[in-house]
């Protein structure tokens, strides 16, 4: 973890972000982010800075820290040093903090996480009702353009034990839209997916990335990393090893731990 | 790939910095813990002293109970007697094997190392019921005859549970197999008697066997009134037995049934050897909580007569020489079915987590 | 080609070979069997009871009991019939179960609860209660109620006395009794439109929240208008209600409502008992949601009461629902220990002095089965249609 490091994310646009984003403001920005579980020094010392409307995957092998720095964003999971600001707000013990972030930041999970006692509808309603106040025509307005978005309008009133996986990730992406986020957070959304429901999930997710949406993107996917990420960050042992624009980081990876974990994963 | 030597900013246990997060965490928190913490501080001193050091543990006369605290003489007095029971003194030899025998095959159960366990175990629910049937009556090979009526006390729960435990277990194994059988006569006939027996409390199986199971039987032919409870108690419990075994072999998935069908054997056999013993094995907690369950229940038994361990405790309790000794009985018998039941559950509970893992790997 | 088909059929196996033969075989051999036995024991008992001179049949019902009930809801006296026993019987069953199911439950629920608490001192002191409780046998715990705790309070003379108005002794708990005097029907009218009301504010307040998004604080206002008109509506009415107030009168209390030790006792120990059981179904339940469920609702903004209140709970309770009508039940089958302590329950009553006193023992345990077997059904029947009703929806 050296100084190269800290240079390298303080001063991201001039090595990755596409010179559309450079005047936009940023959006969350993480300053020496360490967590541990008990001993074990989980996270060490991560250093980003997301601008809006950037699109950032992530990726490494399992254990690497990918998923918990990605659930430290919304407070998931809690970080014992450094900071994390997100949309202006700095991620605290203050309850009312962590609220306001999460009102802001959908997440999308490895296995759906969908309310098993709500219909697809009600599901993509709770939140918009119960938080954000709105109206329940309003929210099921909202709720039925979204699902339309994600191609099952006519599974709305259906219970999310009645989908296949696929479906049910596609409801998920539109429950945390419903909630109008500025930002993304997806973890492993295909992992837990049979192979021919990978593609209805990109394509949602494409979609998505060009409307503009801000994106954090945890996935092994690399073909999507390099249709739409801006950036593509490398992590191993809790450390940030690589951060590069994809055309970049596929064809000349620097760190000798990138190139192996490319070795691997695009060898099969 | 450098390793990190920092370490989590907190790391180091501080006793104030626990107390803020697990007992001081939130306003609520905090009052709750000063409520509840006054109240522990107020009863359990008190306790502690009636249990401990006010009691009187010396002397053999209710008179030399002069402490304010708890007189376990009375206890230790009677324990020959809620042991025991009528059991003549010069023959409790042959109940202190049955412990003994009781003990050896059963508590290395507990222990996971021990050489030869499941032998010892399967001794417990072959050999020593044989041996204690012909120990404890007596009447052959020259012991001397024990009426049944001068049985009791702890020694008596011991044999009303353990053999209302064992008896059942046949009978519910073909309850279990009689109401998933194709046959509906036969299912209908076994979901009749099984919800019958479990829809009715213990106390009124525990009535119609002392006063109706004399009028079911041809005339002259009667049996005694432990035997008839027994028989009650094994009816009732061999309808529960057969719940807990009929889950055991619905976890058993299809593929077993049908690999067991397809190397031809016939019903009997495929049940024998390949469905039983799994099924068997998944329900061992099962079984185990039944027999806590039971254990506790056998305690009803003193409403129709018998003296078990409660029973003789609450026959003493009222004896005018001692005064006010209710509290003491009853803490010893709490006691006693404490240090079973929990010891017990902890095991079953032992047993489920590795039957857990066991599935997943 | 049809009747070739026929034709081609492999032969039938000889009967003794064929499956569905054997099966009729063994059923037929089965309910013979049956038959026989059921035919042997009645024959053996309508001898039995002919030798003892005990008639059969349910006349005695109608036939003078002769004897006391220390507690019964219907009125009785011993000059009514063996049938009102039973009824007399029922109901204190039914009265000391409900009673005992209100209190376990909310003894149970808190106790799971504060199981889960991350106050350290409150989960641990809750752990110790569920071990030690339900490994102590009822009936130990029903007689410590009784013979060592309600039997050591003082006597009617030297009475707990709270502000002279409710007294404990070891004959009972002696509380003051409302009588309702003319004019206390406006008090019930407005209970009556209190209810009407709080239920037409609960469907507006929806009703505005579908449309507006605003949500009101229905609870809150609902608690004032159901505490404040009754209490309105009373003092309008002049205040049309009388205590009696129990008073020592010779040696012992007259006057009020008295809670029997009997009651007390075996209510007491039923609720602690089973609270016990409760308190691990509903630890258990809370604990059967997963993480990602509240992770999720966490992830979507939802504060910790709304996940608890529309994420958690919901799916808890389909968890909780079915082992606690179970231990509902088991509370009911265990309200006959009453017969040990003398509480004058169905057991006691009917299975207990009425069959000594007519010697009736096939009738009498033949309807207190069949009630014990129809409670039963009835809690099942009610479970089942509940399970329909919640069941998660899967393909």
């Amino acid at each position: 973890m050296g100084n190269s490091m800290t240079e390298q994310t303080q001063t991201p646009e001039t090595q990755s972000a596409p010179s559309s984003q450079e005047d936009k403001p940023d959006i969350i920005r993480v300053e020496q982010m360490h967590k541990w579980y008990g001993d074990f020094h989980v996270l060490k010392d991560l250093n980003l800075t997301v601008k809006q409307g950037e699109r950032i995957v992530i990726c490494g092998p399992s254990g690497s820290g990918k998923s918990t720095f990605i659930r430290c964003i919304n407070r998931l999971e809690e970080h014992q040093q450094g900071k994390i600001i997100v949309d202006d707000v700095e991620l605290t013990d203050d309850v009312r903090h962590i609220d306001t972030v999460r009102r802001e930041v959908g997440m999308v999970f490895q296995h759906f996480n969908l309310f098993p006692h709500l219909t697809v509808l009600e599901n993509c309603c709770l939140s918009p009702i119960w938080v954000r106040k709105i109206p329940r025509k309003e929210a099921e307005a909202t709720a039925m353009e979204y699902l339309e978005r994600v191609k099952i309008p006519d599974q709305a009133n259906k219970y999310p034990g009645q989908l296949s996986g696929g479906q049910q990730q596609r409801v998920a992406i539109a429950r945390a839209l419903c909630m109008k986020p500025k930002i993304m957070l997806f973890d492993e959304p295909t992992s837990a997916l049979d192979p021919e429901m990978i593609k209805e999930v990109l394509d949602v997710m494409i979609e998505l990335a060009g409307s503009g949406m801000t994106m954090l993107c945890v996935t092994h996917e690399m073909g999507f990393a390099k249709t739409v990420a801006d950036r593509v960050i490398f992590m191993d042992g809790g450390e940030i090893v690589e951060e590069a624009p994809p055309h970049e980081f596929f064809s000349h990876p620097k760190e000798p731990r990138t190139q192996k974990f490319l070795q691997q994963i695009l060898q099969h | 790939m450098a390793e990190s030597t920092m370490k989590p900013p907190k790391k180091a246990f501080h006793p104030i910095a626990w107390m803020r997060e697990h007992l001081f965490s939130t306003w609520y928190n905090s009052l709750l813990t000063v409520l509840v913490g006054y109240l522990l501080v107020t009863s359990v001193g008190p306790l502690v002293s009636w249990v401990f050091l006010d009691a009187n543990f010396r002397g053999s006369e209710p008179s030399d109970c002069t402490g304010a605290g708890a007189c376990w003489l009375f206890v230790s007095q009677r324990l020959n007697f809620f042991i025991y029971g009528f059991y003549p003194d010069e023959l409790q030899w042959r109940v202190d094997v049955m412990f003994i025998l009781l003990a050896v095959a059963f508590v290395p159960q507990f222990i996971e190392r021990f050489p030869g366990r499941k032998w010892l175990g399967l001794f417990g629910i072959t050999g020593l019921p044989v041996i204690g049937y012909f120990l404890i009556p007596g009447g052959l090979f020259g012991l001397e005859t024990v009426e049944s009526t001068k049985w009791g006390g702890l020694m008596l729960t011991l044999i009303l549970a353990y053999i209302g435990i064992l008896a059942s277990l046949p009978i519910g194994i073909l309850l279990a197999l009689g109401r998933r059988s194709d046959m509906p006569i036969i299912r209908g006939l076994c979901v009749v008697f099984i919800e019958v027996w479990r829809a009715v409390p213990l106390i009124t199986v525990l009535f119609m066997a002392s006063v109706m199971l004399p009028l079911f039987l041809p005339e002259g032919m009667n049996f005694e009134k432990l035997l008839r409870a027994l028989i009650g108690i094994t009816l009732w419990q061999s309808a529960y037995m057969a719940e807990v075994i009929r889950g055991g072999l619905q976890a058993i998935p299809r593929g077993q049934y049908e690999a067991a069908d397809a190397l031809g054997l016939g019903y009997w056999k495929k049940m024998g050897l390949i469905i039983l013993p799994q099924a068997l094995k998944l329900v061992i907690p099962g079984i185990v909580n039944t027999f806590i369950a039971l254990f506790k229940d056998t305690t009803l038994v003193l409403i129709i007569g018998l003296f078990d361990v409660l029973g003789t405790v609450q026959s003493t309790v009222t004896d005018p020489a001692w005064q006010n000794v209710a509290v003491e009985g009853y803490v010893f018998v709490a006691f006693c079915f404490w240090v079973f039941c929990f010891g017990i559950s902890r095991y079953s509970q032992n047993l489920e987590r590795k039957l857990d893992t066991g599935h997943k790997t | 080609m049809k009747k070739q088909t026929i034709d081609s059929r492999p032969a039938g196996p000889k009967p003794w070979y064929d499956p569905r033969v054997r099966s009729l075989f063994f059923q037929a051999v089965v309910i013979a069997f049956v038959f026989w036995g059921g035919w042997t024991l009645v024959d053996n008992t309508l001898s039995n009871m002919e030798s003892r001179g005990i008639s059969t049949g349910f006349g005695f019902l109608d036939e003078s009991a002769g004897f006391a009930i220390i507690m019964s809801l219907v009125p009785y006296d011993a000059t009514m019939s063996y049938g009102r026993t039973f009824w007399v019987g029922l109901t204190n069953t039914l009265l000391v179960s409900a009673m005992g199911v209100v209190a376990a439950t909310i003894l149970g629920f808190l106790i799971g609860v504060a199981r889960l608490s991350n106050n350290w001192l409150v989960a641990k002191i809750s752990l110790v209660y569920i071990e030690v409780i339900r490994n102590i046998p009822l009936l130990l715990q029903i007689f410590f109620w009784y013979f060592a705790v309600l039997s050591n309070l003082p006597s009617p003379r030297q009475s707990v006395d709270v502000g002279g108005t409710v007294f404990l002794n070891n004959r009972g708990l002696y509380l003051p009794e409302p009588l309702t005097q003319d004019g206390f029907g406006l008090v019930w009218g407005a209970i009556i439109v209190a209810i009407v009301a709080v239920v037409g504010l609960k469907r507006w307040a929806k009703r505005r929240q579908l449309a507006t998004g605003e949500i009101f604080p229905t609870f809150r206002v609902g608690l004032a208008i159901v505490v404040l008109l009754p209490v309105l509506a009373y003092f309008v009415a002049g205040q049309p209600l009388v205590w009696d107030i129990p008073a020592l009168k010779g040696f012992n209390f007259g006057g009020g409502i008295t809670l029997i030790p009997e009651l007390a006792a075996l209510w007491i120990a039923l609720s602690l008992y089973t609270a016990s059981f409760i308190a691990e179904i509903v630890r258990s339940g809370i604990l059967s949601v997963s993480k990602g469920q509240t992770e999720a609702a966490h992830a979507l903004g939802l504060p910790n009461g709304l996940t608890l209140r529309l994420v958690v709970i919901p799916q808890a309770m389909r968890v909780i629902i079915p082992p606690l009508t179970s231990q509902y039940l088991n509370l009911v089958k265990n309200s006959s220990l009453a017969t040990a302590i003398g509480y004058p329950d169905l057991v006691a009553v009917f299975m207990g002095t009425t069959l000594n006193q007519t010697g009736q023992a096939v009738e009498v345990v033949a309807i207190t089965m069949a009630v014990y077997l129809t409670i039963s059904l009835l809690i099942s029947l009610f479970m089942n249609i509940y399970n329909r009703a919640v069941a998660i929806k899967e393909r």
